[in-house]
């Protein structure tokens, strides 16, 4: 156990210099945007106002409530300071919204559709994957070609077919939202019918494009895994089909798993995408709705939680890994 | 070379991968040679059926009326003339006025507009009180009568002219049923085979055109990003120590946080302004390097202490030299297969940067995904308008599988094992 401590210890530590990067990344990128957002904003506020000093005062008030009179360096600590405490500021666009009150309800959309979508597409993928390698024949001949072409297909392409096909033409599901737009969420048995039906287009979008990408992956590495001696062997000793698949399966899963690392900040952004093609209420609708705004502490909040879900991501992966892969274990016992 | 050439064009997946996409580049090359029209030209004024225009081919009304006409008689003429002018609604109704009326139902056919209208004309009287039909209705029913009647008058419509001085009506011709023109002879005829976008402007130039773009895009930043990878792999491979730790490092860094999110936050601080197609590309470019890297990496750590090059380095040969002449040629395929997926990749990204609205900003031509942008701000798919967007996936989607199904040929031939 001593040898996993310090594993995990040495991922734990890059996962905090990777989050103080993405952290400065997304503090001061999206200040360096050109122009001045707050004027936007008191030029809204202050429609129609013909006293030239009353809008400068208004412009004052509003300059020293979002902290942008100071200088750059000095609104960083204390935007350190107050992210520590959950508060991520005034949102620009909404005022007087705070952009942890807009953020609270849609980080729950986003991981709620796309954790599960992520993972059935993962185990979906690598299932017909490993299948194509072992049947061949015109099982792979068909599934290849088609997981070329879906794992080709942008997440919101995939989504407005979807869309155009069971929420336009046959109408069976609903074509935008999180819920009915008459509800009010509560937990009656309307209202969570209402999020079921609106939640299978998004998830079903997300997961078909998912699978394609994780069949082709692991068929290469189940090909290569068949030709191994312990296949042969287990053959040999006359062992059944489907337990010789599970071997494979099971060892071949282990690059797969790290492939799922490396790509899962891919599919999270292709998700929030095809969220905006069904105005889902999730973090990437939301991010939409800033961009068009010039909202950037919402941009900067909404990109570091999707960075920390990531980098979440990423961290339970590498501890999945190191408990499953055999050769990590071994390393680890000595 | 040449060995490896034919190899290459041996696999089938690769020719079929290379053929569509060389298919699609001729077209944005060719196309603007016959075709003129500036692709973001607005040609359309809002009408009754909106700026999205249907496909089809576009007859100018006022010159047919010019042209001399032809005089053809077809049986089916009338027929049809009435049937595109009676709704499905209408039919229904007739079919319950008949009823009411007690006209047995196997009698009526709806689909028959023929024997329907027969039916009607002999049967219905606008003065006949039918049992339970409200005052409403049959007035209706007059009405619906009424233009029934102009549908099947047979008369020549008279074209007139308001006289200028006089501002009363003259007429100068008139049109018969029978009166055909030849498409060929009317001086204004446009075919718009995918109907024209939200802002009015026909899609097939911007179309064609924004595939061109969308491709620039992808090779751009897909030659950025596969440099930046490879000199990084090799820097961080061959060298060793301090340099390969420090490459690394940022490799590691880029591969956890999303480059989508990097994306995102430098477009955004780039601004509106200076968003150009090349900036774009070179943003994403800059943003997805870092997979290309680690790979390069590892090939160029295993290829460094193979006997070839070890008597390289004890010959004497410069680093320049053992790098392009010992370790290149044999991780040159792999970097090839990278290039392409990353400019598939860079054309995704590219779209998904647009939707977000976060696209190049162009004036004289369009990207893919600002196509598929403005197609959306439109609400084109829950309105039916399918040459709105359709078009643009297909597009998008045939690049990245002709792209990736040379990848998978590529990756066939270099490794063995994949063969079938």
């Amino acid at each position: 156990m001593k040898g996993y401590t310090r594993y995990f210890g040495t991922k734990l530590a890059w996962f905090a210099v990777t989050f103080v990067v993405a952290f400065l990344l997304n503090f001061f990128l999206p200040r360096m945007m050109p122009g001045d957002p707050v004027a936007a904003i008191v030029a809204r506020m202050a429609q129609g106002q013909s006293n030239a000093s009353g809008v400068q005062a208004i412009y004052k008030q509003y300059t020293e409530l979002f902290g942008t009179n100071k200088p750059m360096i000095e609104q960083f600590f204390i935007y350190v300071k107050n992210v520590f405490h959950g508060d991520f500021g005034f949102s620009f666009s909404q005022y007087p919204r705070t952009v942890s009150d807009v953020l609270k309800n849609s980080i729950w959309w986003t991981v709620c559709l796309q954790l599960p979508a992520i993972i059935v597409g993962f185990l979906i993928g690598n299932i017909l994957g490993v299948l194509a390698a072992y049947l061949k024949g015109g099982y792979d001949k068909a599934l290849m070609p088609i997981s070329i072409f879906v794992s080709g297909l942008p997440a919101f392409g995939m989504a407005i077919i979807l869309l155009v096909i069971f929420g336009v033409t046959f109408r069976l599901f609903p074509t935008s939202g999180g819920y009915g737009f008459d509800l009010i969420p509560n937990l009656s048995w309307g209202f969570v019918w209402s999020v079921i039906i609106h939640y299978q287009l998004p998830f079903w979008s997300i997961v078909l494009i998912a699978i394609g990408g994780w069949a082709i992956g692991m068929r290469s590495m189940s090909i290569y895994e068949l030709n191994a001696d312990y296949v042969k062997y287990s053959r040999f000793m006359g062992i059944k089909d489907w337990k010789i698949i599970l071997y494979v399966f099971r060892n071949a899963m282990l690059p797969q798993i790290t492939g799922l690392a490396l790509a899962i900040g891919t599919m999270v952004g292709g998700a929030l995408v095809a969220e905006i093609i069904f105005s889902y209420p999730g973090l990437g609708t939301t991010l939409l709705s800033a961009i068009k705004g010039q909202d950037y502490p919402m941009i900067s909040a909404a990109t570091l939680i999707i960075t920390i879900m990531v980098l979440i991501a990423n961290f339970a992966l590498e501890i999945l890994y190191g408990f499953i892969d055999p050769r990590i274990k071994a390393a680890q016992a000595d | 070379m040449k060995n490896t050439l034919q190899q290459v064009f041996h696999s089938g997946k690769f020719v079929i991968g290379f053929s569509i996409f060389m298919f699609i580049v001729l077209t944005v090359i060719i196309f603007p040679l016959f075709v003129k029209t500036p692709p973001l030209g607005i040609i359309s004024q809002g009408s009754i059926q909106g700026s999205f225009l249907p496909p089809g081919i576009y007859v100018n009304v006022y010159d047919s009326i010019g042209v001399a006409p032809y005089t053809l008689l077809l049986d089916d003429a009338t027929a049809k003339r009435i049937a595109s002018k009676l709704s499905p609604d209408d039919r229904t109704a007739i079919k319950e006025w008949l009823l009411a009326d007690g006209i047995p139902e196997d009698q009526i056919d709806t689909t028959d507009t023929k024997s329907l209208m027969n039916l009607w004309t002999s049967n219905y009287d606008p003065n006949k009180e039918l049992t339970g039909m409200t005052f409403a209705k049959m007035r209706f029913y007059q009405r619906l009568n009424t233009s029934l009647q102009g549908i099947l008058s047979t008369q020549d419509l008279t074209i007139a002219e308001t006289g200028t001085v006089t501002g009363t009506l003259q007429a100068k011709g008139s049109v018969s049923q029978t009166d055909y023109v030849n498409v060929s002879e009317v001086p204004n005829v446009r075919l718009l085979a995918l109907g024209t976008d939200s802002f009015g402007r026909d899609v097939t130039p911007e179309l064609v055109s924004a595939t061109g773009t969308s491709l620039l895009i992808g090779l751009v930043a897909g030659l950025i990003a596969t440099s930046i990878g490879l000199v990084l792999g090799l820097a961080g491979g061959y060298i060793g120590g301090i340099v390969d730790d420090v490459v690394m490092f940022f490799t590691n860094i880029f591969t956890v946080i999303p480059s989508f999110v990097l994306l995102i936050l430098i477009s955004f601080s780039i601004g509106q302004e200076k968003r150009g197609p090349v900036v774009i590309a070179i943003v994403i470019g800059f943003t997805s390097w870092y997979w290309t890297a680690r790979a390069v990496r590892a090939q160029v750590i295993s290829l460094r202490n193979r006997d070839h090059v070890n008597l390289s380095k004890l010959s004497g040969h410069p680093i320049a030299l053992i790098i392009f002449a010992d370790i290149l040629p044999y991780i040159a395929s792999y970097v090839f297969m990278a290039l392409i997926l990353q400019i598939s990749t860079a054309i995704l990204a590219e779209a998904s940067l647009s939707i977000l609205g976060l696209g190049p900003k162009t004036t004289t031509t369009a990207t893919l995904g600002q196509m598929m942008n403005w197609g959306l701000i439109y609400m084109a798919p829950t309105m039916g308008k399918w040459w709105a967007y359709l078009p643009v996936i297909v597009i998008i989607a045939l690049i990245s599988f002709s792209l990736n199904l040379m990848n998978t040929g590529l990756d066939q031939v270099y490794n063995p094992a994949l063969r079938e």
